[in-house]
């Protein structure tokens, strides 16, 4: 594979979101506003680059008994930094933000990324992947984000686009959006569109249920 | 002792951390087919959960904080900015230390407990406790409530989907929402319905 398609499979075919199942915790939480969403979408890039380029320059020397310590050192010393100068610049989104920047260090994206590629690939390689996974991830907190604010609240990155009828518009928003458990629904259908798009991502179900009642032998 | 009872029902019930909160997602759903494994895991949750708030509370108020080493003379200091990394180096060394001693002297518990420890370390449910902890200024019972209140919390989430997962296996779902797609909705559901619970007052 070439480097350009390290960049473009982790975006919707090997799509770190909806096939592995990995960093759901922040995309289902602050979905509720482009503006958190972006820079949200740009902290969790920034980290993995950092942390996957770190870890790939230094996977020779690491024994591999304490990777895990020194990975995850890594990977907080960057989500501190990236924390900081967050808090420094965008105070008002950092707030709103709150826990969920510094969660990045527990976000399973990162720490997989770099147990599968950054220890075992050069830095290019690593830096393309990481790109990759990024944008993936990002791709779809946007597109749930969109459909949450615009829906939920008639706006985009708080500019209205939809005049709402309690300010003397015409739309009604759907409230239920702006609630936690929309993002749920909102991934799962996608999900569900993602897979009946691409069969072969389906899983197998635990048991098939029976179409026609089987013959009783020996009566 | 009215707070104590307070924080714990109100981090079980309302601000729940994996319902409200959405904390611990991957293990969450990835580890809930079985209600018999979630209530080895949801036990594992409240065990690290009940240790390590309380610790990384003391280990924030004594040595991190602003004014927290005072007791040598060097309280303009600040190093709160380290917070992070020393949290999370507080709950790996906890947990590896949890499951040596276990397998040392309670060899039953670690047969259940075991094989979900090494997990909870990159679990964000553990370390998202200890940064709302830190957040909200919590005294140090403050935290030892809060930390078995999420714990009790997440592992009722979890024995919750369990039980209808299992349930559900013998309903007919459209292929490309067999699995991971109805769990999401499922869960969205029983999210919905611990928002009803927010409008208690303790």
């Amino acid at each position: 594979m070439s480097l350009k398609q390290y960049v473009t499979t982790p975006l919707l075919k090997e799509n770190p979101l909806t096939l592995h199942v990995l960093g759901i915790c922040a995309a289902l939480a602050i979905t509720n506003s482009l503006t958190s969403s972006l820079i949200m979408s740009v902290a969790l890039t920034a980290v993995l680059i950092i942390s996957n380029a770190t870890i790939s320059l230094i996977r020779h020397h690491l024994p591999s008994s304490v990777r895990m310590i020194v990975q995850i050192t890594v990977i907080a010393t960057s989500v501190t930094v990236i924390d900081q100068l967050l808090t420094a610049y965008l105070p008002a989104a950092a707030s709103a933000l709150s826990v969920y920047i510094s969660l990045i260090v527990t976000n399973c994206i990162v720490l997989g990324r770099a147990e599968a590629c950054a220890m075992n690939y050069g830095v290019r390689r690593s830096i393309a992947d990481a790109i990759g996974n990024g944008l993936g991830y990002s791709a779809i907190l946007i597109f749930v984000a969109t459909i949450r604010e615009l829906f939920g609240n008639g706006s985009l990155m708080g500019v209205k686009i939809l005049e709402l009828a309690r300010d003397g518009g015409w739309f009604q928003p759907n409230e239920m959006l702006m609630l936690a458990p929309s993002a749920f629904f909102i991934i799962g259908f996608m999900v569900w569109g993602i897979r009946s798009w691409k069969p072969e991502q389906q899983e197998q179900p635990d048991f098939k249920p029976i179409v026609a009642p089987r013959e009783v032998e020996g009566q | 002792m009215n707070g104590f009872v307070e924080i714990f029902f109100r981090s079980v019930f309302i601000e729940n951390l994996a319902l409200a909160y959405f904390l611990g997602m991957c293990t969450f759903l990835a580890v809930s087919k079985q209600v018999k494994t979630t209530l080895g895991l949801g036990v594992a949750v409240i065990v690290v959960e009940g240790i390590s708030v309380p610790l990384n509370n003391l280990i924030y108020n004594l040595l991190l904080r602003q004014g927290a080493l005072d007791w040598i003379g060097l309280g303009h200091l600040d190093f709160s900015f380290l917070g992070l990394l020393s949290q999370i180096a507080v709950i790996a060394a906890m947990i590896q230390i949890l499951e040596i001693v276990l397998h040392r002297f309670v060899p039953v518990l670690y047969n259940t407990l075991g094989i979900y420890l090494p997990l909870l370390t990159v679990n964000c449910a553990i370390l998202g406790a200890s940064l709302f902890m830190v957040q909200r200024d919590y005294t140090f019972t403050e935290s030892v409530a809060y930390g078995l209140g999420v714990g009790v919390g997440w592992a009722l989430a979890i024995v919750a989907l369990a039980g209808l997962r299992e349930k559900m296996k013998y309903s007919d779902i459209p292929e490309g929402l067999q699995g991971l797609g109805i769990t999401f909705v499922t869960t969205g559901l029983i999210s919905l319905a611990f928002i009803g619970l927010a409008g208690i007052q303790l």
